[in-house]
């Protein structure tokens, strides 16, 4: 029932089904459960952008980067911040070139005559020469899409404003940018669009709803510890197996910052680092720093039965 | 996963299984769900690209394109349960959805119709200002409903306001702040290349995020619904203010309270909160508060304001902790208790006396007037 290849794009065939995202996507570094395969194989044919929320470091910007290396397509990245405006995130004029260029022609003129020419150097200074592209542009208006369309990543949308948030709004609807002393810049195709937020505000409805909306769950066991084999490779199954237990345990214990997968890796590496194929009571302390960021938390773990955790950690490994 | 792998039962053509998908989607926003029209017409071409002959398939294109909000993600699987299982072809109407009984709650809250029904319709009152002065400095503990409503005419036009600098810059129209060459340089393009007048930026100021966190609990009763209305005008009159409910769980109500009709916000408030007049637990409370949002950056540089009495059940230590924690991502804590105004009143009680050292302001919250100068104690 799943449309074939679009017609567009004859080398890389469309996925026919979410298992086939979640099979490319496994190739390319990024173990999908069915929700998210099917969230980003949606995204594809229907051509949305896709929402993803979830606790921090549970892997929603990897998503992107898993899709760049898969499509073949550019992978550019937006960066939200308090603050940030169309000039950081669409287009700017340069300016300093733009003066230099006049300065140019005034010298070139030699004084004599040259308002025509100046005139001449004045229409050049709004072209596409002196644009600079910033990433939502760049997105849109990709002229190196021979390969794929390109993969926007716009990170952290929480973080931005309101006035930010409608403008997103704008060009997520028609992918189009208009550039008033240019004209309107159109995608042929549009790109790849990956949202992410970590809610520390709620991003208004109406962006949301032209979204796919998929919440990011922490995995579970098995898959997790696949991530971490895969992640960490130099990783014992072992000892991925142990940390892995260690970590979904401490998830349960209720503290201020739960850790994510960015965490269990981490942690894995550390314990890699320090030559241990197994933990034990003595390396959980020394190395629980890369695992909880919080002292209150770190107090509370240690405060704990870490006897029991490593051992129950133990039975998994 | 519930019943997972279990074909959906589905009848030949198109036409019925869209009907069957319409029909979902509508029992959906029986169920509480917004899903705008745009939004099915996604779900039918999402189920499409996917198929409607298994079921998780046509669970998880419902997830994707029909919520919007995680929350929402329990309604929708309950929705999905018990509109997909042993369907018949051929649905007549939707499935209706268990809901509470809303109005009971209502009524008990006292937020809905307040007039007892064999009352007759009070009379539009006319209150002389001396009345009003009076009725500013009144305990709403001990107000008529009438007085309560007229209270609320009055809180009407409050507006909480808490402004910060942002790291936005506007240009500056005083010539003073920053020096922008960018500026500078475009401005100058105008006249040949050459700088006329140097444009300088300044930070704008900008409101500053409020957080008021409301007691709901039975204590609270004889001021819970004023408070309320309180957040309601304070949430619909700023962009930038969260409203939660605490009691024995934490309630957000920011979305329920954005209605502008009053009678509408307080009522899906209303319906919002399960544990009105129930015990309290604030440490447990405010600690969700922490955990879920406050941490992640809603408390941070926000002025945080508490609305209760301070008698709690749960454990003093886990509420000065929590306390400590908005203390910190706070820009400032306001402590807002109606008892403070009573004669000789000290915060003995245990919740209260653990909470006030994490709080900057400790004010009274009984009356109108006490919430018109908690306007200007979160202004400052």
């Amino acid at each position: 029932m799943g449309p074939k290849a679009s017609t567009s794009d004859p080398q890389k065939a469309q996925p026919a089904a979410p298992e086939d995202v979640r099979r490319a996507l496994e190739a390319h570094g990024y173990l999908a459960d069915e929700g998210l395969a099917t969230a980003v194989f949606l995204a594809m044919v229907l051509q949305r952008p896709l929402f993803l929320e979830g606790e921090p470091g549970g892997g929603k910007t990897e998503v992107a980067n898993a899709l760049s290396r898969w499509t073949g397509g550019e992978l550019v990245r937006l960066q939200c911040y308090e603050g940030i405006d169309v000039s950081q995130a669409v287009y700017e004029w340069d300016f300093s070139r733009q003066l230099l260029h006049l300065r140019a022609a005034e010298l070139g003129q030699g004084g004599r005559d040259g308002s025509g020419g100046l005139r001449a150097a004045e229409d050049e200074l709004f072209s596409e020469r002196f644009l600079v592209r910033r990433p939502l542009l760049r997105a849109i208006a990709d002229s190196s899409g021979i390969v794929a369309p390109p993969v926007l990543i716009i990170d952290e949308v929480d973080r931005a404003d309101d006035e930010f948030e409608a403008f997103l709004l704008e060009i997520l609807a028609d992918y189009s940018v208009t550039v008033p002393e240019l004209g309107t810049f159109r995608a042929a195709e549009p790109p790849l669009v990956v949202l992410t937020s970590n809610r520390t505000r709620d991003v208004h409805d109406a962006l949301k709803r032209r979204c796919l909306y998929h919440w990011v769950e922490h995995p579970d066991f098995e898959r997790e510890v696949a991530i971490v084999r895969l992640k960490a490779p130099e990783v014992g199954e072992r000892l991925a197996r142990q940390v892995t237990a260690a970590v979904q345990a401490i998830r349960g214990m209720g503290l201020y910052k739960a850790p994510g997968v960015a965490e269990t890796i981490d942690w894995a590496h550390a314990l890699a680092a320090l030559g241990s194929s197994t933990l034990d009571e003595t390396i959980v302390a020394r190395t629980l720093g890369s695992v909880l960021k919080y002292r209150e938390d770190v107090e509370r773990v240690l405060g704990s039965d870490l006897g029991a955790l490593v051992g129950d950690a133990g039975l998994r490994g | 996963m519930r019943w997972s792998g279990t074909p959906v039962c589905v009848a030949e053509g198109a036409e019925s299984s869209t009907r069957l998908l319409v029909a979902f989607a509508r029992a959906l926003r029986g169920a509480g769900l917004i899903v705008p029209v745009d939004s099915v017409v996604h779900y039918l071409r999402a189920v499409e690209a996917l198929g409607i002959d298994r079921r998780d398939p046509v669970y998880w294109a419902g997830r994707t394109v029909l919520v919007h909000r995680h929350e929402d993600a329990g309604i929708y699987d309950r929705t999905f349960d018990a509109f997909w299982w042993g369907r018949t072809p051929w649905p007549e109407l939707p499935v209706e959805t268990a809901e509470l009984s809303r109005n009971e709650e209502l009524d008990g809250l006292g937020v809905g119709p307040a007039v007892p029904t064999d009352a007759p319709a009070p009379p539009v009152t006319r209150v002389s200002y001396s009345a009003q002065e009076r009725l500013r400095y009144k305990d709403f503990a001990s107000c008529t409903p009438q007085e309560l409503d007229e209270i609320a005419r009055l809180l009407r036009d409050v507006r909480l306001r808490a402004l910060r600098r942002s790291r936005r810059m506007r240009r500056s129209t005083r010539d003073h702040g920053r020096h922008d060459a960018r500026s500078t340089v475009r401005r100058s393009l105008r006249t040949g290349g050459e700088v006329v007048r140097l444009v300088r930026r300044e930070p704008k100021s900008r409101p500053r995020r409020i957080v008021l966190l409301c007691d709901v609990s039975g204590s609270m009763e004889p001021y819970s619904r004023m408070l309320l209305r309180f957040l309601h005008v304070a949430v619909v009159g700023h962009g930038r203010v969260e409203a939660f409910a605490v009691g024995t769980r934490l309630t957000r109500l920011t979305r329920q309270l954005s209605s502008r009709d009053p009678d509408a916000a307080l009522a899906s408030a209303a319906a919002e909160v399960l544990d009105w007049s129930g015990g309290t637990r604030l440490g447990e409370g405010i600690g969700t508060f922490n955990d879920r949002f406050g941490m992640p950056g809603m408390a941070r540089g926000a002025v945080v304001v508490v609305l209760s009495d301070g008698w709690d059940r749960g454990d003093p230590a886990r509420l000065a902790e929590e306390m400590a924690r908005l203390h910190r991502a706070a820009y400032r804590t306001v402590w807002v208790n109606p008892l403070k105004a009573s004669e000789g009143y000290q915060p003995l009680a245990r919740g209260m006396a653990a909470a006030l050292p994490h709080v900057d302001q400790f004010v009274e919250g009984h009356s109108a007037a006490s919430l018109e100068a908690l306007v200007h104690v979160i202004a400052q």
